[in-house]
């Protein structure tokens, strides 16, 4: 099969070119390879280049799609992007919003302000163009290789087959200028929803399909509309059963129309007739370009287990959500940032093998609660039956006059990280007073230091992190660095941290989740927490 | 705190005909709605989250328990 585009390109960021590979007489044995280079199998190959571990990523394109698909990417993506380098483009280019307001048929039911936290680098989310996104990571690669990361991007390079044995995994590559092999002692399959690998492999993909039909539309028009996000229930203007109006950088409005599930798609794609929907819901007098637009239908739905052996799945190849919530991008760059240390301490030799399993368990647990969220969103959006749209629209009715109704509302909840709860790497909390919201399992909240932020400090390595607390500042334990960090028990850290407590001991992962907390340092116990962290127990 | 199946409405029969004259005149589809609106609010009332669990398994068996 030759290579043929599949879709066109917004950016191109990683042209072909030819590799040694391509002239080796055998196969060359690379130790990580990626299949994929959409917004996740970028960052697993930045994530395990500044961690100087070679990685070759394949993508059968030589950039990033057009149209925008992801629009909305949560305080948890930017904290990791942040730590990896490139937070800071995306806050830039990034659009901000805390007012959202409800709509059922003409009425405005209420209007929420999102009033994030203080006291975190980063804002509950931005709106930022996946193109940017893809793009912002693609520049930090670039950066990275520049200062040595042993990161290769290839473009054109579509991989066809693979064979997996017990110890690596043989490729078959397909490119313009013919097919080539390589080997992988490890493969990460960040190919997508539709993985070709996860067909290769004969794996299952199950779930629901939401039997409903949506209209995206990115448009920019001249017209003043506040910078924030329009939500309506059965739209007055009639042009579609749910509608929703949210702003992008460029001055591009993402508009989607829920159009129900027997619809004539390619009638509905034509430009007349997504004008006469953007026409009844704007108005006669605004004047806009359809910048892109496309029709989805949605679907929850993961594998059973995301480690095959040698192969590892990750992002929407792995899983996929509807997009209500913004749960899809948001919840692969968590599989990065949860996959990166553990292969790196695997490849090292530093922990067993069997500290991916530790991946699989976290990470399924992770996408069962984005599945619950987003399909609890879409059954809200989409009543399935007669009784749950009349409960629908009780809910909106009641929620215009009555308080209690909002919190029922559900047009998208938005993504958060999910608590590793009961999970093997933890160690039981010896703090059971302190803050629930930092018990182990928890992502660490940020909170702002004298100079900078708290999580500034945490990620890469283990951290011993005490607050009020002396603790030694560089030690190695079970072969895994372990960096101490002493801060000042007040502010946003006690809240946080210490609840009543003068001061407390937390031992922090790489992925910035707390392993383990305790009321006193303690060498022995932070030895085993820290053993039972790498899967050494 | 557990379900309480007792008798425990004051005046039952003034409060059933006064169940009934909402729902006067109302088409079976606004009945169904005003229906809906009434769970709400009296579960947003009763807010115990096992108490109502316990009720909808109660509302569930019917007249088969
Ligand atoms: C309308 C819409 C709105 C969304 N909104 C949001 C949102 O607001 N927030 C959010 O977090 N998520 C959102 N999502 C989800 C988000 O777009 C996806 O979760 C995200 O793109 C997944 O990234 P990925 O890298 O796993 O896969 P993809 O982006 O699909 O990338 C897969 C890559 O693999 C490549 N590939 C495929 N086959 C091969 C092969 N044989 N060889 C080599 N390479 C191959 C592809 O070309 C592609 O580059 C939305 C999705 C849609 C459709």
């Amino acid at each position: 099969m030759p290579l043929d585009d599949r879709y066109q390109l917004a950016f191109k960021l990683y042209p072909y070119e030819r590799s040694a590979d391509q002239d080796a007489s055998a196969p060359v044995r690379h130790p990580v390879v990626v299949m994929g280079g959409g917004p996740i199998g970028v960052a697993t190959a930045l994530d395990l280049g500044l961690q100087g571990i070679p990685v070759v990523l394949l993508d059968d394109h030589e950039g990033v799609g057009q149209g925008s698909r992801a629009i909305c990417f949560a305080k948890r993506t930017l904290e990791i992007a942040h730590r990896y380098g490139c937070g800071q483009p995306m806050l830039d280019k990034g659009i901000l919003w805390n007012v959202g307001k409800v709509f059922h048929d003409d009425r405005q039911v209420y209007e929420f302000n999102l009033l994030p936290e203080d006291g975190h680098r980063n804002p509950a989310f931005i709106n930022l163009q996946q193109p940017y996104f893809e793009r912002f990571l693609v520049e930090r690669v670039r950066e990275a290789q520049a200062q040595g990361a042993p990161i290769e991007l290839r473009g054109e390079n579509r991989i066809d087959a693979v064979d997996v044995k017990e110890d690596h995994v043989l490729i078959d590559i397909t490119t313009p200028e013919g097919p080539y092999q390589i080997e992988a002692d490890w493969l990460i399959g960040c190919d997508g929803a539709s993985s070709p690998l996860r067909k290769m492999m004969g794996l299952d993909f199950e779930g629901r399909v939401f039997e409903d039909n949506f209209l995206i539309a990115d448009i920019t028009m001249k017209a003043e509309f506040p910078t924030e996000r329009w939500f309506w229930f059965e739209p007055h203007f009639k042009s579609g059963d749910s509608a929703l109006l949210h702003k992008q950088p460029d001055g591009v409005w993402r508009i989607d129309f829920q159009l129900g599930w027997d619809i004539d798609r390619a009638e509905e794609m034509k430009e007349e007739n997504i004008r006469r929907r953007l026409d009844a819901m704007l108005g006669p007098d605004v004047d806009y370009d359809l910048v892109w637009s496309s029709i989805y239908t949605f679907q929850c739905r993961r594998m059973k287990k995301f480690r095959h052996g040698r192969v590892i799945f990750a992002g929407d190849a792995a899983h996929q959500v509807s997009p209500f919530g913004a749960r899809g991008a948001n919840s692969g760059i968590q599989d990065v940032d949860n996959l990166g240390w553990k292969l790196g301490l695997v490849l090292n030799g530093t922990a067993p093998e069997s500290l991916l399993d530790t991946y699989d368990v976290e990470r399924r647990h992770g996408a069962d609660e984005n599945i619950l969220n987003s399909s609890r969103s879409t059954d809200f959006i989409t009543p399935k039956s007669k009784i749950s749209h009349v409960f629908r629209n009780a809910v909106l009715d009641l929620a215009e006059h009555h308080a209690f109704a909002r919190p029922l509302v559900n047009s998208g909840r938005l993504s958060v990280p999910c608590v590793y709860d009961g999970l093997p790497l933890n160690t039981p909390d010896a703090l059971a007073d302190g803050p629930a919201r930092t018990r182990p399992g928890a992502p660490c909240p940020d909170a702002p230091l004298k100079d900078g932020f708290l999580l500034d400090h945490l990620g890469g390595d283990f951290v011993l992190l005490g607050i009020g607390a002396d603790v030694p500042s560089q030690t190695e334990v079970e072969g895994a660095a372990l960096r101490g960090l002493t801060v000042p028990a007040d502010g946003d850290i006690k809240d946080r941290y210490l609840g009543d407590r003068p001061g407390a001991i937390y031992l922090i992962r790489p992925d910035q989740h707390v392993a383990a907390r305790w009321p006193a340092y303690d060498a022995e116990l932070v030895r085993a927490a820290l053993a039972r962290a790498i899967g050494k127990d | 705190m557990a379900l309480n199946t007792d008798p425990n409405i004051p005046d039952p029969d003034g409060f059933y005909a006064e169940l009934l004259s909402a729902h006067e005149g109302l088409s079976d589809e606004a009945s169904v709605a005003l229906n809906a609106r009434l769970v709400l609010i009296l579960a947003n009332h009763i807010c115990d989250r096992a108490v109502l669990t316990e009720a909808l398994s109660a509302a569930t068996k019917g007249d088969a328990s």
